[in-house]
């Protein structure tokens, strides 16, 4: 404890000297260039995948502060946001973590967070992203990485069904046919056309929403798109794939992930997102793998999100928390993260690293973003009407009910919830 | 062995320290022992008051309020009540905790079967047999569900290989409504025929083999015992078990969780009151939740008082 105090007080005090020593040294990393600042600090995040990428990125990042003590908290994706809740009401958030989009708001609209500081500069990110993450017209995060969606086909299946490889301008019908044919074709040894996650909206159902010129959340975020019959046309969409049995149904989705249908050369087409390279380089199919832009409905469209790197409001050493969220938005941290394969890097022009990571054509993912993308939908409580997608959804798909009864009644119960945000 | 007898020395003691006006006159020596009755039990009154009364007490006051994202609970009387009360998910998930309680106390018959089995005399590697048994119950929920997610799985299911030898074409197990509660029913039973078992035939030990002996000099063959003297004497290890797993049944969760995951689509119609409790708990709502936790306490105990009422029927203590 005294300890602690007397390494606050030297901070202080160093602090101060430094804030002297600096402001004629013409640095231009702005107000907290203090390079003694000691503290220690918490960083939480929830992909075991990307822990070398972070364990690396605090090595480098105490290059420059070295007596600022980073201690990583590792939290599984499924309770990530419950633990953070309940720190949050106890005002014990970690000081630097991360963030997603349809948690921000949440946290944003309660006053969890701290504005970034002047040091970051926006225009190094998408502008969707910097969007994404701002909140009554302040920033609250800096972009950490961004994901789009595209189309990673298994060219040996193509090949053995004897079905030609999908061009760059397919549309859906040619999509489903390719699917369907393939579906049919290799029956007997269990493959399946096509089979990508349908229990989220970002995979799938997001993208063909948006293709067939609809939407899932009206502008201003006040408004559902679920009663529009555009967006009907997208599920139906999905719906038809799984009917024909093009793609299996969301029983056999549930009982085998639709990652392992694909790395198990068991479906010929997984519709994901950057997140899965990592995992794809380490399947044993990784030589058959190509990529192919998301097929036309009646327009091009992807959906974009993003992860962002966020500082607690009540942070105990705000100064070292925002130094190092100052880190995580530079250049040289983005760059070690495209290096290591762990994410594709938000900051503009330095996705080469990332891209290069594979032998299949990644650069697909970063044309999408920057010609076809639109925002992830969100509102100031999405989990609430998330929870309305998951548990109506998969009526529709599996054919319990029509696709646009189940729309509509989504439309309603999620009109409701955004009416008491 | 019993509950009953179990639960006698805490009885005993705190009678110690509240002494009835029959009693005796407070002596010194009395005096002295009341202490450390006291000092006996009260690292364990502190234990169950902390970590189960106030958690209970807490659980109450919160189920009458609204909660904001980051705490903050605001009172607002019987509203989570009454959304419960007209959800039907809630009705359903009673449905399904008692579809799955019967079906654990399906599993006690069969497991009074296989202690008297193994409790033959003179059977070779007992202590084996027990231990394969006992071993799902001791085995870690989270691997146990790995092992068992891989065999109900509906395309690559060993389970369903073994039916398509026989011409069945087997349903996805774990997510098809009934069939997902049926399938974690099986494996709930799997588990919990081996702690039963080893409850119960620690009764068999109890049974004094001079009533086998007087009832084979009477004419008593295998079958006979084993209704007229094993059955009967065992009861109060029989009510034990199904005690608890009446209880274990209720609390089911951990299981339904790792076998199905969150994002299957026949949950809703699959969970069990804790699941539902958790669903509540994840998005926020945690009010609602808590009434949930409510309505699993009022019916754990209704269910136990009506067990212990129908006891005297049928459960012989000598």
């Amino acid at each position: 404890m005294r300890k602690a105090i007397l390494a606050a007080g030297a901070a202080v005090a160093a602090a101060a000297l430094l804030a002297g020593c600096s402001s004629g040294g013409g640095s231009s990393s702005g107000a907290s260039a203090d390079h003694n600042l000691s503290a220690t600090i918490s960083y939480a995040f929830w992909d075991t995948n990307q822990k070398p990428a972070m364990t690396a990125l605090i090595k480098d990042f105490n290059k420059k502060y070295p007596n600022i003590t980073i201690k990583q908290q590792v939290t599984p994706y499924q309770n990530y946001f419950t633990k953070l809740q309940t720190q949050g009401s106890s005002k014990t958030l970690p000081d630097v973590f991360w963030m997603n989009g349809p948690n921000f708001q949440l946290y944003a609209s309660n006053g969890m967070l701290a504005p970034v500081s002047t040091a970051v500069d926006p225009a190094n990110y998408p502008k969707a992203l910097d969007e994404l993450y701002s909140y009554d017209g302040t920033q609250y995060g800096v972009p950490k990485d961004f994901d789009t969606i595209a189309v990673f086909y298994n060219k040996a299946i193509f090949d053995k069904a004897g079905v030609a490889y999908p061009t760059a301008d397919w549309t859906w019908d040619e999509y489903h046919q390719k699917a369907k044919a393939i579906s049919d074709k290799l029956k007997s040894d269990g493959i399946y056309g096509t089979a990508s996650g349908l229990s989220g909206g970002q995979e799938v159902y997001y993208n063909t929403i948006l293709q067939a010129g609809g939407s899932i959340i009206s502008k201003d975020g006040k408004k559902s798109g679920y009663d529009n019959p555009k967006t009907i046309k997208g599920l139906q969409f999905v719906r038809d794939l799984v009917a024909d049995g093009s793609s299996p149904s969301m029983q056999q989705l549930s009982d085998t992930p639709q990652d392992q249908w694909f790395i198990n050369g068991k479906s010929a087409m997984f519709w994901s997102g950057t997140w899965s390279n990592a995992e794809l380089l380490g399947s044993s199919i990784v030589k058959d793998i190509a990529v192919a832009p998301l097929p036309k409905g009646e327009r091009q469209a992807t959906v974009i999100h993003g992860l962002a790197n966020v500082v607690a409001k009540d942070s105990k050493n705000k100064q070292a928390a925002q130094a190092f969220q100052n880190y995580l938005a530079g250049k040289a941290a983005a760059e070690i993260q495209a290096k290591m394969g762990a994410a594709n890097p938000a900051f503009n022009d330095t996705q080469k690293a990332f891209v290069e990571s594979a032998p299949y054509d990644l650069n697909i993912f970063e044309t999408a973003a920057s010609d076809y993308s639109f925002p992830y939908p969100i509102s100031k409580n999405t989990a609430a009407w998330n929870k309305f997608e998951n548990d109506l959804l998969p009526e529709a798909f599996d054919g319990k009910r029509p696709v646009a009864e189940v729309a509509k009644e989504l439309a309603n119960k999620m009109n409701a919830a955004l009416a008491k945000e | 062995m019993t509950t009953a007898t179990s639960s006698a020395p805490a009885g005993a003691a705190t009678s110690v320290a509240a002494p009835g006006p029959r009693r005796r006159r407070w002596t010194p020596t009395r005096r002295k022992e009341a202490l450390w009755a006291v000092v006996f039990v009260v690292p364990l009154l502190f234990g169950v008051i902390v970590f189960y009364i106030w958690p209970i007490v807490r659980n109450a006051y919160f189920s009458l309020t609204t909660w904001g994202p980051f705490g903050g609970a605001t009172f607002s009387g019987l509203n989570n009540y009454e959304a419960m009360l007209a959800d039907p998910s809630f009705w359903r998930s009673i449905v399904n905790t008692l579809i799955y309680v019967g079906m654990l106390l399906l599993g006690i018959p069969i497991a009074v079967v296989f202690a008297s089995l193994i409790n033959r005399p003179g059977l070779k590697f007992a202590s084996v047999y027990r231990t394969a048994f006992f071993l799902p119950y001791v085995a870690m929920p989270a691997a146990v569900a790995m092992v068992w997610r891989i065999i109900f799985n509906g395309d690559f299911g060993v389970l369903n290989y073994a039916l398509s030898l026989v011409g069945i074409h087997g349903p996805s197990w774990l997510s098809t409504e009934w069939f997902a509660l049926i399938a974690v029913g099986l494996v709930g039973m799997w588990i919990s025929v081996g702690f039963n078992l080893i409850i119960l035939s620690a009764g068999m030990k109890s049974i004094p083999p001079e009533m086998y002996e007087a009832s084979a000099l009477d004419g008593a063959g295998r079958s006979r015992q084993f209704f007229s003297v094993t059955v009967p004497l065992l009861s109060p290890s029989i009510f034990f078990v199904s005690v608890m797993t009446v209880i274990t049944g209720f609390q089911l969760f951990d299981l339904l969780y790792a076998l199905m995951g969150t994002h299957n689509p026949a949950i809703n119609e699959t969970q069990s009151m804790v699941y539902l409790f958790f669903a509540h708990q994840q998005t926020g709502d945690n009010g609602y939740a808590a009434a949930v936790g409510v309505a699993i306490l009022v019916l754990v105990g209704l269910f136990t008082i009506l067990q212990f009422r129908m006891q005297r029927r049928w459960v012989n203590y000598v």
